[in-house]
């Protein structure tokens, strides 16, 4: 069982690697949403891994269906500007070696950390840890606040959307309609 | 498997997407690279919440999912825009607002 898990882990850790890479490595922007696609489906499979069963579902349902939809759309109706990964000027060909020394200090930071826990399979959990009834429970009672302000977030990117991709220019339109 | 793998795996991808935020220049790409940026962190989330037992770190990372369904709708809006009014979709020509 444990084996197991441990062929889940890697195999889904690298599809989720492999995922990223192909998202800034790609020339093709509508590639680079399909390799997105797979990073989301192998980081679903890691939250199986963590005992995570709704987010895994919601990973899946709302992240690599519904979004990933919006951003094909967009790839699609925009076009291709194919620009691969190559670097203009001396400050941006940094930026690897910035992103890698940024990996060697989290990664010395996690694994030199004082937390004992880190190096275990984490505490015991209930059977119904992570499921949806107790995400409902959390939601409704202890995060009722963040859940309420998410629901007006969401609202607000929504018409902030109509509002951005209007065929005419701005609202001075709107304006002359209503007589302003 | 150790909680500590995922947090290095989640670190892998957190500077896997912020190279990709600092070097390309396409905005729908910076865009699909800021996903990868909060998916590292709702992987890092979501391990410490499975290291103390806890679900509160899950539904932090619910609430990352709505702000990045939020930050895409204004993002491609922006860019759906940018397409309409002929301004090239590269992000280094977006320079009006320097000062």
């Amino acid at each position: 069982m444990d084996v197991l898990e441990g062929i889940c882990f890697f195999i889904a850790a690298l599809l989720a690697v492999g995922g990223a890479a192909g998202v800034v490595l790609l020339r093709n922007p509508f590639f680079s949403v399909l390799a997105l696609v797979l990073h989301l489906l192998a980081l679903a499979t890691l939250f199986l891994l963590l005992h995570a069963q709704f987010l895994a579902a919601a990973q899946i349902i709302v992240y690599a269906g519904a979004v990933m939809v919006l951003y094909l759309f967009v790839a699609a109706y925009v076009g291709g500007g194919d620009e691969p990964f190559m670097p203009s000027g001396p400050l941006l060909t940094l930026a690897p070696f910035f992103a890698a020394a940024l990996f060697a200090e989290l990664a010395i930071a996690a694994l030199g950390s004082g937390l004992s826990a880190i190096n275990s399979e984490g505490a015991k959990i209930d059977p119904g840890f992570g499921g949806p009834a107790q995400f409902g429970e959390l939601l409704l009672k202890r995060f009722l606040i963040p859940f309420e302000t998410a629901s007006y977030l969401l609202l607000i990117a929504a018409v902030g959307a109509v509002v951005l991709a209007r065929r005419r220019r701005g609202l001075e339109h709107l304006d002359e309609e209503a007589g302003i | 498997m150790d909680v500590s793998w995922y947090i290095v795996l989640s670190a892998l991808i957190f500077c896997t997407g912020l190279a990709g935020v600092l070097s390309r220049r396409n905005p729908l790409v910076v865009l699909l690279s800021l996903e990868l940026l909060l998916n590292a962190g709702n992987l890092a989330l979501v391990a410490f919440s499975r290291m103390w037992g806890n679900a509160d770190g899950q539904i932090f990372a619910l609430v990352v999912m709505v702000v990045a369904a939020c930050e895409v709708v204004v993002g491609l809006g922006v860019i759906v825009a940018m397409y309409r009014n002929r301004i090239p979709i590269d992000v280094d020509e977006m320079s009006e607002l320097r000062g």
